[in-house]
């Protein structure tokens, strides 16, 4: 049966099953190896300094007393990292820039940010890496600093790039500022389509920066030997990346160096780009030693990429019958302390899910006092959607209508043209709708001081170039790798695709992860891109497995290749006319390999193409205490367009990951600086992560509208869950107050502040 | 500098190590005893991946100083699991999909096995709350809950 | 620089000999919970650090005097674990088992709470409220002071060079009364008090309240023992009246600051919430004792 057909009579062997993922024993027995559980002999101990200032000029480093403290065997500073041009290249859904990102790594010039980097050290031990950091001497100039995105913006604020002058301005300014870069997208007149609105709504709203929240905190070992060839083992979303980006900075041919990516403790975008790999290297190749770094937890918080915090202005206008006329916004996001916010995405998915003739989004790149933010489960676009989600949803109010009705109304379908450019090809916003509208749980009684909302998001989904590798060993057991790094479950999903095509039993699958020297360029995880893109890479490589398998069976039996078919793991004559032979089982090709070639294996090498678009749909209930001001979580359900669900349990587990980390978004998370622009929650404790007991079940609805350009119909699905989180919570709390917020968190002080149970509150 | 001489049980085996006296017990497990299946999220008690069982009490690793533990006794994740037998906890895990990345899988299972130790039948909530203070940023706390609730239901029965 | 030292005396005189012997600054490692915490942030780097979970009579339970002297270093876990106490003093168990997992609560200490002084500590505005006592142990012999007179700022108490608490007592429970303890925290768990309110009061034959004690958390730089809200309830029926009377004398003397955690304003408004909450509990309790 081929692929069409299966999918067609949705007779799949193992696709859409639930099999038990195959590094899941390592996993629950605690033997699988994340970053820092690497022990190489001989390995010294790394560790950072930072800068305790937000903002200050570097006049001195003087580390000779920690060179000389017994044990130390390496300080690296500024001076052992080369000057970098500017070039920018993509580093998963974010651009980075190698000028700045050198000196993100280690600080040049100045301290952009409490938590910068700015000298290192290895040592024999732990105890003796700390006492080393301390007797380093740096000599600040400490100067004025800036936080929030609006005081950035603002004439006369600090500077933080003397040499920075806006982008996308014309005439560009000849005065530096903290704006990065404008830029804008559209199509039609919305003036014209505010005119023919019967209704016009205007609002602005701030969200506060968050961080991915992965509990593993960053950690890598680098091994560089004395001819200059280098191992390093990381955590990270994407090793081929850190490969470019490390042999970038520290001048080295790609070649020299082989990564290999440990198990990885959750990333969600933030394993993205580099921080310590490219200074335990430089430490590594000082000492001659082996060098294992891991940040701590405050490390993670003062120095390692947030999302953006933002500003957001919406405009929508729309007719009596709910029909939107045309849509205006302008955001302001946080870049960090380096260019380079995802306001970019953020003005794209804005408002991808409904279908406008009218729209404007401008958006701006700011940077301020904090770390340079990365990317984060759908970049950008859980910011500009949830605040747009909020207006649709008190437009819909306004008018008398039901708010799924008026997203129906106005709804992205196959052929409408998104006002970031393409047309859309079959995608299952409706889908999610219809799917929510007749959910139980939107029908559902709600108690006093309770509320429902519901909001829909929108992530493109990407592709992009994936190696695979299948090795059929002697017995006919395949040995699968590819080369993005398993986040939360794609091994199993890899195998299953793999096993699928070539009509083996799944265990007969073995999938790894290849390190840089095993296997070609694989672009990273992230983007939602691994089940489409490397699942693509798997196929095909299963099909070059499989036309090797038929001409081997031909060889065998001495008839033409083009007489071999191969169907359910075994090659059979196409039919009789070819001859009589009894069918011949992988197994049994596998055994005769050195008899008719030698070793059986298909490689694939793909830039893949044709990602399609992720819409879900989310309903909460929330019950507001108004005396205290807390927001209780009673009930989620998330629904969601899968294109292809490969294995449905690690499907729903994303669309449930993200709507925790939505809820989170919405509720609590947020950073707190004081007044001298440091960080103060820099733990678990204060920077407050959704734990057990805030949540309920999370209910989920997998819609399966297909991808074309995937043989099973696979779309991504790991970014879209976060983005409607954050206006479903916002909108269900407003329907319980029946007072909006605008503003995340809606942190219990400022839940007390909106309806009027105390006055200003400052967080 | 002078390292100090500590004698404990480590899953059943009598194990001596030396530790300064600023390390944690997680330190010596996962630096000294290389058992790196206790995970270190935060070193402050706040996520729970290094939940071991100390003397029969679920406690942070990452709170208990290696000095500590003379003459105690110590149970980790790698000692979860009876030969090839998978504890009930660990097959359903597998089973529900409890665990996308994994980083905080060992800290959860040594939890709610102590959980199941002294409440075979708990409610929802009272999962909830027993895991309160083990973070997992990937899964939603969803599938994790529902297996530790069919565990303790197959574990009933057996 | 000198080595951290680390000993674990069995008896509380050698414990205080230790503690007055020693140079530099010591820490008394209790459950360690906070004290860990800090080593690895680097805050505090003591010269001596005295665990004192070897000593009895710090580790246990015992009745006196109709009530329960419990040792400093009895951690959260046991303490939920003991019926007795449990059912005299529910409030404070309860604000015991507030601090922290269960992880935590295998560890941490009332004494250890008590002596970290953060003004947001759980289980200080339910002692506060049950008129409990700090013993404590010095070089100059022995000593027992009410518990609000314990900590005098974040981080600071009122003992002296080698003085230790010992134990805690909880007097013996009066008929008709009960107690009870609330937090405000933002999640459901984890998190420090933004506010905390223990009451403990007493009902006379009619139903009128004969006696009552309220104390405020992280609403100072230390717990408040609040008289005009324990007057707002006494000689009522606890009702209403009297209840709005006690929220709002606790909102009076609530004096926090904005911080990480929570405003200003936050706190002083939910000061009042709590209180009013906690003394409905608190009333429950005494009617069905």
């Amino acid at each position: 049966m081929s692929t069409a057909e299966k999918l067609e009579n949705g007779k799949f062997k193992w696709v859409g099953t639930r099999p038990v993922r195959p590094d899941g024993v390592d996993k629950v027995t605690g033997r699988a190896r994340f970053g820092a559980d690497l022990f190489l002999p001989g390995m010294l101990v790394g560790r950072v300094l930072r800068s305790p200032h937000a903002h200050a000029r570097i006049k001195s480093i003087d580390t000779s007393k920690a060179e000389a403290l017994p044990g130390v065997k390496a300080v690296v500073t500024r001076d052992d990292f080369k000057e970098m041009p500017s070039e920018s290249v993509a580093a998963g859904e974010m651009m980075i820039d190698y000028r700045d990102m050198t000196r993100n790594i280690m600080a040049r010039e100045k301290v952009l940010y409490d938590g910068h980097a700015v000298a290192a050290v290895a040592a024999a031990s732990a105890s003796v890496a700390r006492k080393a950091l301390k007797l380093i001497k740096v000599e600040y100039e400490v100067l004025p600093h800036v936080i929030g995105v609006i005081e950035a913006m603002e004439p006369g604020a600090p500077v933080l790039h003397e040499a920075m002058f806006t982008e996308g301005v014309e005439p560009t300014p000849d005065t530096p500022s903290n704006i990065a870069a404008r830029n804008e997208l559209g199509r039609g007149d919305v003036e014209a389509g505010f005119k023919k609105a019967d209704i016009i709504l205007e609002r602005t709203f701030d969200t506060a920066p968050v961080h991915q929240g992965y509990i593993e905190n960053h950690a890598c070992v680098a091994s560089v030997s004395e001819d200059g060839k280098a191992e390093l083992w990381c955590s990270t979303q994407g090793h081929y990346m850190v490969r470019a980006f490390c042999a970038k900075l520290l001048g080295m041919d790609i070649s020299d160096l082989r990564v290999t990516a440990s198990e990885i403790g959750g990333g969600f975008g933030g394993k993205t780009i580099v921080y310590l790999e490219p200074v335990a290297l430089v430490l590594s190749q000082k000492a001659h030693h082996p060098v294992k770094m891991v940040m701590t937890r405050e490390e993670v918080f003062r120095a390692t990429g947030p999302t953006s915090g933002a500003n957001v202005w919406v405009k929508l206008g729309a007719t009596k019958d709910g029909k939107i006329t045309a849509a205006e916004a302008v955001l302001k996001y946080q870049a960090g302390a380096f260019p380079g916010s995802p306001v970019g995405p953020g003005c794209m998915c804005a408002f991808a899910p409904y279908d406008i003739e009218n729209v404007k989004v401008v958006g701006y790149d700011v940077v301020s006092n904090r770390p340079k933010v990365a990317a984060y489960r759908a970049p950008g676009a859980p910011i500009s959607e949830y605040a747009v989600e909020c207006v649709v949803d008190e437009l819909a109010e306004k008018l008398g209508l039901d708010p799924i009705e008026l997203r129906l109304k106005n709804a992205a379908k196959e052929g409408t043209q998104a006002a970031y450019g393409p047309k859309f090809g079959p995608i299952g916003f409706v889908e999610t709708l219809e799917a929510a509208k007749s959910h139980p749980h939107y029908n559902a009684p709600l108690g006093p001081n309770q509320g429902r909302g519901v909001a829909s998001g929108f992530w493109f989904n990407i592709g992009g170039e994936s190696c695979a590798t299948i090795n059929i060993n002697e017995d006919g057991t395949a040995q699968l790798m590819v080369g993005t790094p398993d986040i939360g479950g794609s091994r199993a999903s890899m195998a299953m695709m793999a096993a699928e095509e070539l009509g083996i039993d799944l265990d007969k699958v073995n999938p790894v992860i290849g390190d840089t020297g095993s296997l070609g360029f694989s672009f990273l995880t992230g983007g939602s891109r691994v089940t489409f893109a490397t699942g693509k890479a798997v196929i095909v490589a299963a099909g070059n497995v499989i036309t090797d398998l038929r001409e081997r069976a031909a060889k065998i039996w001495d008839i033409p290749v083009d007489a071999v078919e191969w169907e359910d793991g075994f090659a059979r004559p196409t039919s009789s006319n070819a001859g009589e032979f009894d069918p011949l089982s992988l197994a049994d090709i596998a055994a005769m390999a050195a008899k008719t070639g030698g070793p059986i294996a298909g490689h694939a090498q793909i830039n893949a193409q044709g990602a399609a678009p992720g819409f879900g749909t989310h309903i909460v209930d929330v019950e507001v205490d108004k005396e205290t001001g807390r927001v209780t979580v009673l009930r989620y359900t998330v629904i969601q367009d899968a294109g292809k669900a490969i294995h449905p349990s690690y499907v729903e587990g994303q669309y449930q990951g993200g709507a925790a980390q939505g809820i989170g978004w919405a509720l609590n998370e947020e950073y707190v600086y004081g007044e001298d622009g440091r960080m103060q929650n820099t733990g678990f404790l204060d920077y407050r992560m959704p734990v057990a007991s805030d949540l309920p079940m999370i209910d989920t609805q997998i819609i399966e509208v297909p991808n074309p350009n995937h043989p099973y119909g696979v779309r991504g699905v790991g970014e879209t869950p976060l983005v409607p989180a954050m206006g479903a919570v916002a909108c269900a709390v407003e329907h319980a107050l029946g007072t909006r917020l605008n503003e995340l968190p809606m942190s219990p002080p400022r839940v007390l502040k909106a309806i009027g149970a105390i006055g200003e509150a400052q967080a | 500098m002078a390292k100090i001489h500590v004698t404990a049980t480590v899953n059943g085996d009598e194990v001596e190590f030396l530790c300064e006296l600023e390390e944690t017990l997680l330190d010596v497990l996962r630096d000294e005893l290389h058992l790196t299946g206790s995970k270190e999220g935060c070193a402050s008690g706040d996520c729970g991946a290094c939940s071991v069982m100390l003397d029969g009490r679920l406690v942070c690793a990452c709170l208990v100083l290696g000095v500590e533990m003379e003459g105690r006794s110590v149970e980790t994740i790698e000692a979860m699991a009876a030969g090839d037998e998978l504890h009930p906890l660990q097959q359903k895990f597998l089973e529900h999909a409890a665990l996308q990345c994994g980083i905080c899988t060992p800290g959860i299972l040594v939890a709610a096995k102590a959980l199941l130790e002294k409440k075979p039948d708990p409610t929802e909530t009272e999962v909830r709350f027993w895991l309160a203070g083990n973070l997992c940023r990937c899964t939603g706390y969803d599938k994790i809950i529902r297996a530790v609730l069919d565990a303790a239901a197959e574990m009933r029965v057996s | 620089m000198e080595q951290m030292r680390y000993e674990a005396p069995d008896t509380v005189d050698a414990a205080v000999a230790l503690l007055v012997g020693a140079g530099g600054e010591t820490r008394i490692l209790a459950g360690g919970t906070d004290l860990l915490v800090q080593l690895r942030a680097e805050w505090i780097e003591p010269d001596l650090i005295l665990d004192v979970k070897k000593i009895p009579e710090l580790t246990e339970i015992s009745k006196e005097n109709g009530g329960f002297r419990i040792g400093a270093a009895v951690t959260g876990a046991e303490l939920g674990e003991h019926l007795g106490v449990k059912k005299a003093w529910p409030g404070v168990v309860e604000a015991v088992e507030l601090i922290g997992s269960v992880q935590i609560q295998s560890r941490a200490t009332m004494g250890g709470n008590l002596c970290n002084a953060s003004p947001a500590a759980d289980s200080v505005p339910a002692l506060i409220a049950a008129g409990a006592t700090a013993a404590i142990a010095g070089p100059n012999g022995r000593r027992e002071i009410p518990v609000e007179d314990v900590g005098t700022g974040p981080g600071r108490t009122c003992l002296a060079k080698g003085e230790i608490v010992t134990s805690i007592f909880l007097p013996s429970r009066p008929a008709h009364s009960g107690d009870a303890y609330l937090r405000f925290i933002p999640r459901t768990e984890m998190d420090i008090a933004v506010v905390g309110a223990g009451v403990s009061l007493t009902l006379d034959g009619g139903g009128k309240c004969s006696a009552a004690r309220v104390a405020l958390g992280a609403v100072a730089e230390r717990a408040l023992l609040v008289d005009a809200a324990a007057r707002a309830l006494i000689g009522t029926p606890v009702d209403d009246a009297a209840l709005d009377n006690l929220a709002k004398a606790a909102s009076a003397a609530a004096r926090p600051i904005d911080d990480k955690r929570g405003t200003k304003e936050y706190r002083i408004k939910v000061s009042g919430v709590l209180a009013r909450r906690a003394a409905q509990a608190a009333l429950e309790r005494a009617r069905q004792s």
